[in-house]
C-alpha cells in the first residue's frame, strides 16, 4: 500500500533514520560507531546520517525511493551513548536489516558499513568499534579452512601453545640459504616457521625456488625429530591466478600450511583462498599488514576487533593479534577481547574488553591467536598466561639471534615454553614466578641459559596509543 | 682450540614436554592432577618407538571416563609400562567440550 507522495528536496536524516524506540531484531546486523561530529550538528542528526549513508540513504530525496519499501531496508540509528572520558565524541548504535547484505560476503558488509560514510563532511572522525553479526549471517560464511581443533589433530600438538619464527633477514636471502634457516629452526624444536610478509617472489628469491627448498627442509626436520613440522609459504601475489598457482605448489611440496596477507591482498582473495584451502586440506596462516593504518587512531578507522571478526568469517586458521608485551602496539584487555572473538563460540558483551555486543559464533571453527614481534624467552611465561594454549607464539629475532644459531635458539624457546606450561599445570603463578621457572629450566638447557643472558635487558615499554575508552 | 660455542644436535623428541628432563613421580602426578581438575578424561596409549610418528597408538583399555582418583591413573600407567617396557606410553586428557586433547605427553619412553 502506497500512501506517500513524492516531494523533492533535502530532508533531515533524523526524520527517517533516528529511531530511538526501535528494538533490534535477532537477525539484524548491529554496529557501534565512535562518532566525532562537527560541533554545530546535533548528535541525533549525525547518528542518523551515519545510518543513512551506510545503508539506503543519499543526500537528496529521489522519486524512485517510492518504488520500494525503504522502511524495510533502511539502517536505523537506535541508541546514542557517551564515550567515557571524552566529551567530543559519542557512540552511535546502528541496526541494519540482514537483507542489505549478500550472503557469505564480508566484502559486501564492509563496503556498506565503512564505505562513503567515512568521508562524510558532517563528521570530523568516524570509527567502527564493533559489529554484531547475526548467527543467521554467520551461517552463510565458510570461516576457517580447518580451525583450532582440526589443526591440532593434523599436527599432533596438544596442551601447549605452538611455537614459530619468521625467517630473517626478511629480505635478501637466496632460496637455498633461506631453506637452511628454516631447517635449523625446525630441527631445533619449533613447530613451524613463517615467510616474512614482504617475501613474495622477488628477484633475489623466486617463489618456486623457495617452496622447493623449504619443502625439503620440512621433510628432513620431520624425519629427524619425529615431530610434525610446517612452514607458512606466503602465497600472497599480485593476482588471484598467481596466488592459486602458488597455493597448488605449496601443497605439492608437502607443507601442511600456507599464508596470506588479508588486508593488502583483500577480502575477496582471502575468502577465495580460504575456500581453496578447505577443499585441499591445507591450513591457512593470516598476516595483517596495513592493519595499523586502519585501526590505530582512537577516533578514526576500524577497530582491529572488527577486522578480526571479519577474518574469522572470511577464513583463516591463524591470525596475528599483537603480543601485548613485545615491540608492537597492543593493550592487554583490548587484545584479550578480540582474541576471544577468534577462538570462542560465544562472547558476551564486556565493555572492559571493548566488546560492545554479545556475539554468537555458532559452529564456526576457532582461529589460533598469533603473537609475534619483539618477543623472546623472558616473555614466555607472560605469553603463556595471556594467550593460553590455543596460540602460536613466534620468535623471529628471539630464535635466530641466539649466539649459537637458529637450532639452539629454537630449543631455548621450546624449553622455556614447556617449562612454563608444566609449571602452570602444577598450579604455579607463572607470570609472577617467571624468573624462577626459567632459571630452573635453564639448569638442564644450556641453550636457554645463553638465550636468557643474551636478551635479559631488552624491554619495549611505551604507552599504548589506542587505549580502551574508560573514564 | 675450538670455540666455546655450543653445538645443538638434533634428537628424536616426542612433542609436548619432549624438551624437558624426564619427569619424576611427583611431577607426573601433578600433570595427572591437572587433567582431572579440568574434568578431562585420562586415557593411556602405547606404541613401539619405531611407529611413534603414527597418529594412532594402541589404546591401553578404554579412556578412564569419570575417573577422579589420581592413584588409579598412576597405577594404570605403571601397569601399561610394565607390560610394554619397550614401548612409549603416553597420557592424554580428552576434552569432550572442544573435542580435542587438553593435554597429551609421553610419560615413559620405550627402550630402543
Amino acid at each position: 500500500m502506497s500512501t506517500k507522495s513524492y516531494q523533492a528536496g533535502v530532508k533531515e536524516y533524523r526524520d527517517k533514520y533516528w529511531t530511538p524506540d526501535y528494538a533490534p531484531l535477532d537477525t539484524d546486523l548491529l554496529a557501534c560507531f565512535k562518532v566525532t561530529g562537527q560541533p554545530e550538528v546535533p548528535r541525533e542528526e549525525v547518528a542518523a546520517a551515519v545510518a543513512a549513508e551506510s545503508s539506503t540513504g543519499t543526500w537528496s530525496t529521489v522519486w524512485s525511493e517510492l518504488l520500494t519499501d525503504l522502511e524495510y531496508y533502511k539502517g536505523r540509528a537506535y541508541r546514542i551513548e557517551e564515550v567515557p572520558g571524552d566529551t567530543e565524541s559519542f557512540y552511535a548504535f546502528v541496526a541494519y536489516p540482514i537483507d542489505l547484505f549478500e550472503e557469505g560476503s564480508v566484502v559486501n558488509v564492509l563496503t556498506s558499513l565503512v564505505g562513503n560514510v567515512f568521508g562524510f563532511k558532517a563528521l570530523k572522525h568516524l570509527r567502527l568499534e564493533d559489529i554484531r553479526f547475526p548467527i543467521a549471517y554467520i551461517k552463510t560464511c565458510g570461516g576457517p579452512p580447518a580451525g583450532i581443533q582440526v589443526e591440532r589433530d593434523r599436527l599432533n600438538k596438544y596442551g601447549r601453545p605452538m611455537l614459530g619464527a619468521t625467517i630473517k633477514p626478511k629480505l635478501g636471502l637466496s632460496a637455498k640459504n633461506y631453506g637452511r634457516a628454516v631447517y635449523e629452526c625446525l630441527r631445533g624444536g619449533l613447530d613451524m616457521t613463517k615467510d616474512d610478509e614482504n617475501v613474495n617472489s622477488q628477484p633475489f628469491m623466486r617463489w618456486r625456488d623457495r617452496f622447493e627448498f623449504v619443502g625439503e627442509a620440512i621433510q628432513k626436520a620431520q624425519q629427524e625429530t619425529g615431530e610434525r613440522k610446517g612452514h607458512y609459504l606466503n602465497v600472497t601475489a599480485a593476482t588471484p591466478e598467481e596466488m592459486y598457482k602458488r597455493a597448488e605448489f605449496a601443497k605439492e611440496v608437502g607443507s601442511p600450511i600456507m599464508m596470506h596477507d588479508f588486508l593488502t591482498g583483500g577480502f575477496t582473495a582471502n575468502t577465495g583462498l580460504a575456500n581453496w584451502c578447505r577443499e585441499n586440506g591445507m591450513l591457512l596462516h593470516i598476516h595483517r599488514a596495513m592493519h595499523a593504518v586502519i585501526d590505530r587512531h582512537p577516533k578514526h578507522g576500524i577497530h582491529f576487533r572488527v577486522l578480526a571478526k571479519c577474518l574469522r568469517l572470511s577464513g583463516g586458521d591463524h591470525l596475528h593479534t599483537g603480543t601485548v608485551v613485545g615491540k608492537l602496539e597492543g593493550d592487554r584487555n583490548s587484545t584479550l577481547g578480540f582474541v576471544d572473538q577468534l577462538r570462542e563460540s560465544f562472547v558476551p558483551e564486556d565493555r572492559s574488553r571493548g566488546v560492545f555486543f554479545d556475539q554468537d559464533w555458532g559452529s564456526l571453527p576457532g582461529v589460533f591467536a598469533v603473537a609475534s614481534g619483539g618477543i623472546h624467552v623472558w616473555h614466555m611465561p607472560a605469553l603463556v598466561t595471556i594467550f593460553g594454549d590455543d596460540s602460536m607464539l613466534q620468535f623471529g629475532g628471539g630464535t635466530q639471534g641466539h649466539p649459537w644459531g637458529n637450532a639452539a635458539g629454537a630449543a631455548a624457546n621450546r624449553v622455556a615454553c614447556e617449562a612454563s606450561v608444566k609449571a602452570r599445570n602444577e598450579g604455579r603463578e607463572i607470570e609472577k614466578e617467571s624468573r624462577d621457572i626459567l632459571t630452573e629450566a635453564a639448569r638442564t638447557s644450556p641453550e636457554l641459559a645463553i638465550a636468557m643472558e643474551t636478551w635479559k635487558e631488552i624491554k619495549f615499554e611505551f604507552e599504548t596509543v589506542d587505549k580502551l575508552d574508560v573514564g | 682450540m675450538p670455540t666455546d660455542m655450543g653445538n645443538f644436535e638434533t634428537t628424536q623428541t616426542l612433542e609436548t614436554f619432549g624438551f624437558l628432563p624426564k619427569m619424576d613421580q611427583n611431577e607426573i602426578q601433578a600433570q595427572v592432577a591437572y587433567i582431572l581438575a579440568n574434568g578431562w578424561s585420562p586415557a593411556i596409549e602405547h606404541e613401539h618407538p619405531s611407529r611413534a610418528v603414527d597418529t594412532y597408538w594402541t589404546m591401553w583399555k578404554l579412556p578412564f571416563f569419570g575417573e577422579t582418583d589420581l592413584g588409579h591413573v598412576m597405577a594404570e600407567l605403571e601397569a601399561c609400562h610394565r607390560q610394554f617396557p619397550d614401548h612409549h606410553v603416553r597420557l592424554t586428557g580428552y576434552d569432550n567440550y572442544t573435542q580435542s586433547q587438553g593435554s597429551c605427553f609421553v610419560v615413559f619412553e620405550g627402550r630402543s
